[in-house]
């Protein structure tokens, strides 16, 4: 009955023009073809994210009056509201651990090399933007510590010279984080940055589709060298199917983790209380936060703090920029890179450790 | 790892393999829209959140009385005045945080805990409490009585 | 008439007047006031004869025009000693300590003359002094007792409502035990000198000094101020009832308040103390160290018997809301959302509040209805709690269920995955 309905749309569409290449598709396998899953588990994620946060958005209201108490009734009135809430909290951690972790596999697999380096920027760029979702999500429960952390964040964006003030100003919806700014974060997290992140996914997949998966460097030598040596698999069936437990195993995860650790309401936000000892941003930023922590408050002339705003953002965007770089080029500049990956992995991991346990 | 074939599993291993699927599809599907289908049925109690609230219904309050409602997360102080009107405030005194009482007696709003009292629009006239309760919103909505908190700016 | 010491004047013209003159210029160039020769000398005075001009920028009179000769006469324009402190100039010296209060009174008790510079301030300070302890003293020939300056301060007179002000809410107290607590000084009065520390420990004490509550009672809001007094043996729930009205109604109707009264006891003092007044506990009510009742009553008789029931009424209650509030902490730390159940615990406890007060009827039968209604409450969030403890159980259940599900698809996933590749 299936197979009826594929040949009836197939004479219409003519599917077969459009599937047959997938069926070539192959996907590389060697001792590291693992950390090929981690694209696939951060877009399943986002799939999750888009259909719990369109749940959520059945019961949710915006507005400084009415933010906490639709979060509280969702937690406690709506059949349910508590694990899709949980879910979509939860996911969206993971996702931006996930994303992360598949960030760090392309460069240790050095897959961010010609030709692919659009497919780099464009995941790079979609990094930042998760972490815009993660962030303007944070503060929708209105409660204190998003509150807070929203203040803080953004008084951080506020200090790059020049740009910074407006750039906080249109943020924050004004002067001061009040109830319009969570009305334009709200704007942005359910409207804008899935419209952005929507089409930059399917320029990133598509590029994907396009060249299909890198090798790493060495590998693919010998492979060139010896090509009865490849070893590769189909990606339909037996690739999809794998990555469907992946997926499948992720749901589990979530579901323990939502009924387990069900995801807390906090304190309704009061802007006239002074901000509560040790306020920290959520783990994702904590690295950087504990970097500007650690600027002296002044470095010659420069402000500490601005010092630290536009390092992060030159490293970011050298980051974003490896692959023009890095290159193809063998020998010493390859393990200056792999050095410097290295570095950048354990000072992440560390910075996240040291903000999370400091005081 | 290749897509060579051999023989065919044997008609049981190809029913375990249906049962697993099959049956693993079908529950775990079944249980990922159980949750989802029953968040659909909006509760039964609507919560207004903690912008407005109904206080009371109309036949439930008397002239000169006062009742306690909640309101959000704190209680609130309704009271049909003797010409009929309504009027809500905050009843957390503003002295040490006892629940405050209308005094049908007096037309005045009291706290038993010091002695502290307050007029029909909220302001300390003695006692300790230091501040004014605060004043919210009253509407009649058919036979409900609605209090909203007064518009922020 | 006081005099000063001779060595202490400045040597005679010709010397004085360049001096003096040389002063003059000086209090010209500093400020635009009017000359002041008073302080422009006594600011150079050691000990209790120093009057400095930043001490006496903070003094209310000054700062309304009532200058050093307002009150001590003399002619503050002379840098000459013999004029500015000659009797032509009406120079009175130090204001003798009898005196002080006419000398106040000159003013304070003149509605017409007050209504020039602050209408609302009462006149009738005078009056009200007469009528104290203080005022019946000094008027006996006692130099001892407290005049206005001992209270209020001299030369850096700030009104009440400033915080540095010594007759200032928070610092009444302390103005007070300079001579209450001194044992030394009030030694001929045959009064105890332990009333600030006492005080020092009391409720009241902590809510004023270190909640910051101006409401709370000082030395003042039970003795008066002006008309200084202790309120009387019977009058003392008169005075409490001001603002613990409910407890005072009770104790009113209640058998006690005769019985009392009879036997001249003060009152809610004989419970709980007069200054170093401590957060009641329901221990007050017990057969132990802080019990109150047994001081009184003999064991096993009636009120023994009517005690016993409303403390083990109270203690119920206080349990029942704790044992709610921890199922309730309990629920929540597994991720139970209890909020309403937390907010009706808020009225349970209210109840007990309510309870508290009504021991001062003495009458266990109203204690307990009040401790009933508590207790309804406190039973129905305790449900609460452990209905959310239940649906966690379910919660958990159904991610079994559901884990199981997911671990059936993945076997078949992996089955199906090895049978495609052989």
């Amino acid at each position: 009955m299936f197979a009826a309905l594929i040949r009836w749309l197939d004479e219409r569409l003519q599917l077969e023009g459009l599937i047959a290449p997938l069926r070539h598709k192959t996907v590389p396998t060697h001792r590291l073809s693992y950390w090929y899953f981690f694209g696939g588990i951060t877009l399943f994620l986002f799939i999750v994210q888009v259909l719990t946060g369109i749940l959520l958005l059945l019961y949710y209201r915006p507005g400084a009056n009415e933010a906490f108490e639709s979060v509280q009734y969702i937690m406690t009135r709506v059949q349910f509201g508590w694990l899709i809430r949980s879910i979509h909290s939860w996911s969206a951690n993971l996702m931006i651990f996930t994303a992360f972790v598949h960030m760090f596999s392309v460069v240790f697999l050095k897959a961010y090399r010609k030709p692919r380096e659009l497919t780099w920027v464009t995941g790079m760029v979609l990094l930042f933007l998760v972490m815009g979702f993660g962030f303007s999500g944070y503060l929708l429960p209105w409660n204190t510590l998003a509150f807070f952390a929203t203040k803080v964040g953004t008084e951080i964006a506020g200090q790059v010279p020049l740009i910074g003030k407006p750039i906080m100003i249109f943020l924050r919806g004004g002067e001061e984080v009040t109830g319009a700014t969570l009305t334009r974060f709200f704007g942005f997290h359910v409207a804008v940055l899935p419209g952005i992140v929507t089409v930059l996914i399917a320029i990133h997949l598509f590029f994907v589709q396009r060249q299909g998966i890198s090798v790493p460097p060495k590998l693919e030598a010998r492979w060139n060298a010896n090509p009865s040596e490849r070893r590769e698999m189909k990606f339909f069936p037996n690739f999809m199917l794998r990555e469907l437990m992946a997926w499948y195993v992720a749901i589990g995860a979530l579901a323990a983790l939502a009924a387990l650790f069900p995801w807390g309401l906090g304190v309704k936000a009061d802007p006239f209380i002074s901000a509560p000892a040790g306020i920290k941003p959520e783990w994702y930023f904590l690295f950087m936060f504990q970097t500007l922590k650690l600027i002296p408050s002044k470095v010659w002339f420069v402000d500490g703090e601005v010092l630290g705003v536009l390092g992060c953002s030159l490293a970011g965007l050298l980051w974003m920029l490896l692959p023009f770089f890095a290159g193809d080029r063998a020998g010493r500049t390859r393990v200056w890179i792999t050095g410097l990956s290295i570095f950048a992995l354990v000072y992440v991991i560390g910075m996240t450790a040291y903000g999370y346990l400091a005081p | 790892m290749g897509a060579e074939r051999t023989l065919p599993p044997e008609p049981s291993r190809r029913h375990a393999i249906e049962i697993f699927l099959g049956g693993g599809l079908l529950a775990s599907l079944a249980s990922f829209l159980y949750p989802v289908l029953r968040y659909f049925v909006p509760p039964a109690v609507v919560d207004l959140g903690g912008d407005e609230v109904v206080a009371a219904k109309s036949v439930e309050m008397k002239p000169n009385s006062g009742r306690i409602f909640r309101f959000g997360s704190r209680p609130g102080l309704l009271i049909m005045n003797a010409d009929g009107t309504y009027r809500a405030l905050s009843a957390t005194c503003t002295h040490l945080g006892c629940t405050v009482q209308y005094r049908p007696d007096l037309r005045e709003i009291w706290c038993a805990c010091h002695n502290g009292t307050y007029d029909l629009n909220g302001r300390n006239v003695s006692g300790p409490p230091p501040r004014p309760l605060d004043v919210f919103d009253v509407h009649l909505r058919g036979d409900e009585i609605v209090v909203s908190r007064k518009r922020e700016a | 008439m006081a005099t000063l010491r001779p060595d202490l004047l400045l040597p005679r013209t010709p010397r004085s007047a360049a001096l003096a003159a040389l002063l003059a210029f000086a209090a010209c160039l500093g400020s635009a006031q009017a000359v002041n020769s008073c302080l422009d000398c006594h600011s150079a005075q050691p000990g209790r004869l120093e009057v400095t001009p930043e001490k006496f920028s903070q003094d209310i009179h000054g700062q309304k025009g009532l200058g050093c000769t307002g009150c001590h006469g003399g002619d503050a324009t002379s840098y000459d000693p013999d004029q500015a402190m000659g009797r032509k100039a009406g120079f009175k010296g130090k204001i003798d300590h009898r005196q002080v209060p006419l000398l106040c009174g000159s003013c304070h008790s003149d509605p017409a003359l007050m209504r020039q510079y602050n209408p609302s301030l009462r006149t009738d300070q005078l009056d009200q002094y007469h009528t104290s302890m203080h005022g019946k003293r000094l008027a006996a020939g006692d130099t001892k007792a407290a005049v206005c300056t001992d209270c209020h301060s001299v030369h850096d007179l700030r009104p009440p409502s400033d915080p540095r002000s010594t007759v200032n809410p928070v610092n009444v107290a302390k103005t007070c035990s300079h001579c209450h607590s001194d044992a030394a000084y009030m030694k001929q009065y045959g009064i105890p000198t332990d009333q600030f520390a006492n005080y020092s420990t009391s409720v009241h004490h902590e809510a004023m000094a270190v909640r910051g509550d101006l409401s709370a009672p000082t030395c003042t809001t039970c003795h008066g101020n002006h008309g200084a007094l202790p309120p009387g043996v019977d009058k003392v729930q008169n005075v409490c009832a001001n603002c613990h009205a409910f407890q005072a109604q009770m104790y009113q109707k209640s058998t006690h308040a005769k019985a009392f009264q009879d036997r001249s006891l003060p009152g809610c003092v004989v419970c709980h103390s007069n200054h170093g007044i401590h957060m009641p506990s329901d221990a007050m009510l017990g057969t132990g160290p802080g019990g109150v009742c047994m001081r009184c009553h003999a064991p096993g008789d009636h009120c023994d018997r009517a005690r016993a029931t409303i403390l083990t009424n109270l203690t119920q209650l206080d349990k029942g809301i704790k044992d709610a509030d921890a199922a309730l902490s309990l629920a929540e730390s597994s991720g139970m959302e209890v909020s309403e159940a937390r907010l009706s615990q808020d009225q349970a406890r209210d109840a007990l509040t309510k309870a508290r007060v009504t021991i001062h009827s003495f009458q266990a039968a109203l204690v307990d209805q009040d401790i009933q209604a508590g207790t309804k409450i406190a039973n129905a969030d305790l449900k609460a709690g452990r209905d959310a403890m239940v649906e966690r159980q379910h919660r958990r259940i159904g991610l079994g269920v559901c884990l199981i599900a997911i671990a059936l698809m993945l076997v078949g996933l992996w089955l199906y995955i090895k049978k495609l590749e052989g």
